[in-house]
């Protein structure tokens, strides 16, 4: 059996009183596409907020490992060096910047000063960005960023993307296009998806980890964890059908 | 449209060129002590908005550096006697405390409110201090720090290498110029760069650039420490100026000035904050000599009526203002295009 790629072991973060992740033991496969669900409140972007070093660790915490790197306590740039993306649940963008601007700063640290007008073309075209490639992107509607900050992500073609709720603001056939899109990423990458949207969960696929009071409630194929009895009740009080 | 980037980096080297050939004849036409010290006043505004403008680094305290130029200046010349050396350090010292606090602070993971409240401390603590250096006690080599009424009498710049030619008058404006002029280059050609760019970026959205995967603490330390150099450097002109250094460079006041010149005159541009010291130095400069209104009183009003008025300055409201003139003449045009075609005659009717 291969090494997990990402490890967390005995993860704990408190804020004041509230133990939003109780000592969560999870890890991923190389390749892997594994959706994080869990009503609000679970714990599930806290823990992404572990794992790409928004939120300061120290070892009292638990331990987080990137292919074999204990990245406890490191800054989110040193983690997304090692290869890593990471798209944040509120679109993070430099609205100040076009959006041609924000992917080619973004390509401009894997690609260098010669390749990363390419790249920023080449994630432009295939984000169907074009028509909008000069606008401020702070001029965007909510679901445009939110493909912006995807095409931040794929610029620098990483082996391992977290994406926190990518498809939040985000309706009907541009759903179905992210959920593509995603498949396509997850082709060459790992891919972590967090979401409490069960309907973009389902037509993922993949495996499922659910999370409630903090803690990991059940591991699993998709099918077979969100049609558990205990995964509706803590998610809608056992009223789905 | 939105060219964040090509703005920054543009160097107009047309009008560059108009306005430094402006600035080397003006000792023709003009005396050169006022020019001179508005020239210093440029620099120092530039400095700040070089880090403000383009990194969204606000220093409450960045008087702290020019006054460190300043006084290492003063320092060094009465122990060495010359020029060369102590120019170079008035620049360096102000570096080297600027990368130790700026480290401090960006590594550190402070907020911008008490980041500002850092560089304020900063300035007030040697403001203090070097107003308590009074006696014989307080003496580095052969210069006396002089607590309140602070070193005179140390040497001016001279030619390298040949301290008994001093520059004062009218080569000292044109050093004085020349560091302006220098020193706006280099923060376009900083600007156009790589490096330049990941401090816009870091201005919009700090967290998505270190998301990025950009050492943004590496690149808001490098940024304080060169316009920390700049200020230094202003300070030391400034001393040559003023022929005595005392501790008001490091005077609330001071900051306090510098941050008016630059919203007035334009964040996020580099002519603005230049243009905002020049105008407004020269203003509480005339005011200077009247008794009747309060010259605080003045600036205040100022800068209550540009933020109302133009809030983002006079350059960036004047750029607009020259856009949008430039849009609608090619929107008439094209209007004007359409209506002659439309009555043109289609050829082979009767």
């Amino acid at each position: 059996m291969s090494e997990p790629v990402v490890e967390t072991r005995d993860l704990s973060m408190r804020f004041g009183g509230v133990l939003a992740v109780n000592n969560v033991n999870f890890s991923l496969l190389d390749k892997e596409l594994r959706c994080l669900i869990g009503p609000n409140g679970a714990g599930k972007s806290t823990l992404f907020k572990c794992l790409t070093g928004q939120l300061a660790l120290d070892h009292s915490n638990g331990r987080v490992y990137i292919r074999g790197h204990d990245v406890t306590g490191w800054r989110p740039y040193e983690i997304v060096r090692l290869g890593v993306g990471i798209k944040t649940q509120v679109p993070s963008v430099m609205n100040g910047l076009s959006v041609w601007e924000n992917v080619w700063l973004s390509a401009r640290r894997i690609h260098g000063r010669d390749g990363a007008r390419g790249e920023a073309d080449r994630v432009i075209g295939e984000l169907g960005l074009g028509q909008i490639a000069r606008q401020q992107v702070g001029e965007l509607a909510h679901g445009q960023r939110q493909i912006v900050e995807l095409g931040l992500v794929l610029a620098q073609r990483p082996w391992l993307v977290l994406l926190d709720e990518p498809a939040a603001g985000i309706t009907g056939a541009e759903t179905e296009r992210l959920v593509e899109l995603i498949r396509q990423i997850n082709q060459n990458a790992t891919v972590v998806v967090v979401d409490h949207d069960m309907h973009f969960v389902k037509m993922l696929g993949g495996k499922v980890t659910v999370m409630h009071q903090g803690q990991v409630l059940m591991e699993g194929a998709s099918e077979r964890v969100l049609s558990d009895s205990r995964v509706r009740e803590v998610y809608i009080g056992g009223r789905a059908k | 449209m939105n060219d964040a980037f090509a703005a920054a980096g543009r160097m107009r080297w047309g009008w560059f060129i108009a306005f430094a050939i402006a600035l080397v004849l003006l000792p023709a036409v003009s005396e050169t002590h006022t020019p001179t010290l508005l020239a210093i006043w440029a620099l120092f505004a530039l400095s700040l908005g070089l880090m403000w403008g383009y990194a969204g680094i606000l220093s409450f305290g960045h008087a702290a550096y020019f006054g460190l130029g300043a006084y290492t200046y003063a320092i060094t010349a009465m122990n060495t006697g010359e020029s060369t050396a102590p120019l170079l350090l008035a620049l360096f010292v102000p570096a080297c405390v600027a990368a130790v606090i700026g480290a401090m602070m960006f590594y550190g993971r402070i907020s911008d409110v008490y980041m500002g409240v850092i560089t304020l401390v900063v300035t007030l603590i040697l403001f203090k201090f070097m107003n308590a250096t009074a006696g014989d006690a307080y003496r580095i080599g052969d210069a006396r720090l002089g607590g309140f009424n602070g070193i005179p009498a140390f040497p001016i710049l001279n030619v390298p290498g040949d301290p008994s030619t001093q520059i004062f008058g009218t080569p000292f404006y044109y050093v004085s110029v020349f560091c302006l002029l220098g020193c706006y280059l280099v923060s376009r050609w900083i600007l156009a760069g790589a490096f330049g760019r990941v401090l816009l970026g870091i201005r919009e959205n700090q967290a998505r650039v270190e998301l990025l995967g950009y050492n943004a603490p590496a690149h808001k330390t490098a940024i304080f420490t060169v316009t920390a150099a700049m200020a230094g450097l202003a300070g030391c002109l400034f001393a040559n100026w003023a022929e005595i250094v005392t501790p008001s460079v490091f005077s609330l006041g001071q900051s306090a000035e510098v941050i008016v010149w630059v919203i007035a005159g334009g964040l996020g541009t580099l002519v603005g904050p230049m243009l905002g010291a020049a105008v407004l130095g020269m203003l509480k400069l005339l005011l200077g000599q009247q008794t009747l209104i309060d010259n605080s009183l003045v600036l205040g009003a100022i800068l209550i009526l540009v933020v109302l008025l133009v809030p983002r300055g006079v350059v960036p409201a004047f750029l607009a203002w020259r856009a949008r003139r430039e849009r609608g003449a090619a929107s008439r045009r094209s209007a004007q295009g359409t209506r002659r075609r439309r009555q043109r005659p289609v050829s082979g009717t009767t």
